[in-house]
């Protein structure tokens, strides 16, 4: 069955995280595809097939960023992380420690605060101070 | 160091998490807005205007050949509800307490989540918002007293609208008095009016703490825009001996992009 992206049993989990949990899906086929395109692209010799898996990888690259965009808004600490990596110029391994660092002196090492899992079980992140609560479209009665 | 300065209160990392899962857990239940209408970011702090793409003029010269514009933007409002926890109350957090005194923070929450709602329901002149009840060209339908004939409201309010062009599916934010009514009412036969609602609008019915009456509108997007800047956060703002002044935080732009696409229920008048 298609559910491979809950860890835990689906009903036992929040509509956050559940949404949460589809996007990180997704993310991963988005970057899974690219990596299959580069490699098809690698030795393709038909310049007509090459011009239309160049097209598809663009796709591909849209759909991965709107994904991630997606999932840093829902979730302070990662996008704290994120900004302290993303489009700079440098030693990547040495921004993402400095981000961790970063993230971690504002709350507790090693604490999530995702939706979800993160909206009742976080909270000690007192750098970042956003509830994660964001929407809440179609929950009610 | 965000704006927020939490850093600078004397709060352990255990009593900030207690204080946002408190706040988390009064605020979520009444935010009706965010359950019903599009939400679009948290943008963050500086995010300060909505772009609304549209110009005004602002010719200032009088040199030929030269025009100017002035872009016309929707400022966002921000939102601040403070309160005050004891500091003898979270130190006994610290040691493990399950019944912390957080009284002032729930009705902080409280304030806030009305505002959000009273604003993005029925409007906020001051601040700029125009709500949704206030922008409906549709006459409100009056219930009867005893809600007997509330589903039949309902099913003029979606009809009302389908004949307007507007598809669902449809939601409903119902204030105080309509959510309990709704919720313990039972209709001739036994059957849960709850049940009948949603069997008429498609939707979810909201709880929405701060709504006169009840608003049917509907859910199939693009009609209502929320855009939220600084997501709901608690901040810090000062402390003595005694207690620690915090606050919660939002900043938001709200537009009703189709006013038809709502139509207010509301109570018979001379109760």
């Amino acid at each position: 069955m298609g559910f491979d992206q809950y860890h835990e049993p689906p009903e036992e989990l929040p509509e956050q995280t559940r949404t949460f949990a589809r996007l990180c899906a997704s993310l991963t086929e988005e970057a899974e595809a690219i990596g299959w395109y580069e490699q098809r692209l690698a030795v393709e010799r038909d310049p007509e097939a090459v011009a239309v898996m160049s097209d598809a990888v663009g796709e591909e690259y849209k759909h991965f960023s709107m994904d991630l965009e997606f999932l840093l808004r829902r979730t302070p600490k990662w996008r704290e992380i994120a900004q302290g990596v993303l489009f700079r110029e440098g030693d990547i391994v040495e921004h993402g420690e400095a981000a961790e660092a970063g993230a971690d002196d504002n709350g507790e090492p090693g604490s999530s605060d995702a939706p979800g899992a993160g909206s009742k079980a976080s909270g000690g992140v007192p750098g970042g101070g956003s509830l994660g609560i964001g929407s809440l479209r179609g929950e009610g009665l | 160091m965000s704006h927020l300065l939490r850093e600078h209160a004397p709060i352990t990392a255990e009593g900030w998490k207690l204080i946002d899962e408190e706040a988390r857990e009064r605020l979520t239940p009444g935010l009706a807005a965010r359950r019903l209408v599009d939400f679009s970011g948290p943008h963050g702090w500086e995010y300060s205007a909505t772009n609304l793409g549209r110009v005004e003029n602002a010719n200032v010269s009088a040199l030929k050949g030269l025009e100017a514009n002035r872009r016309v933007v929707l400022p966002l409002i921000e939102l601040r509800s403070r309160f005050q926890v004891s500091r003898a109350e979270l130190r006994a957090g610290d040691r493990g307490a399950e019944d912390v005194d957080f009284d002032e923070l729930d009705v902080a929450a409280q304030r806030i989540v009305e505002a959000e709602n009273t604003a993005v329901f029925h409007s906020w002149p001051k601040a700029g918002v125009e709500g949704i009840a206030t922008s409906s060209p549709h006459p409100p339908i009056v219930r009867k007293k005893s809600f007997e004939d509330y589903p039949g409201c309902v099913a003029r309010a979606v009809e009302l609208l389908l004949r307007n062009g507007i598809a669902g599916p449809y939601g409903i934010a119902l204030g105080g008095e309509d959510y309990t009514s709704v919720v313990e009412t039972a209709e001739h036969g036994g059957y849960p009016l709850l049940e009948h609602l949603r069997e008429i609008v498609k939707g979810p019915l909201v709880w929405a703490p701060g709504v006169k009456g009840a608003i049917v509108l509907s859910m199939r997007g693009g009609d209502f825009a929320f855009d939220c800047g600084q997501d709901l956060s608690v901040g810090y703002e000062s402390h003595d001996a005694e207690s620690v002044s915090l606050y919660i935080e939002e900043s938001y732009s709200f537009r009703v992009l189709t006013p038809e696409a709502a139509v207010a229920i509301v109570a018979p008048k001379g109760r």
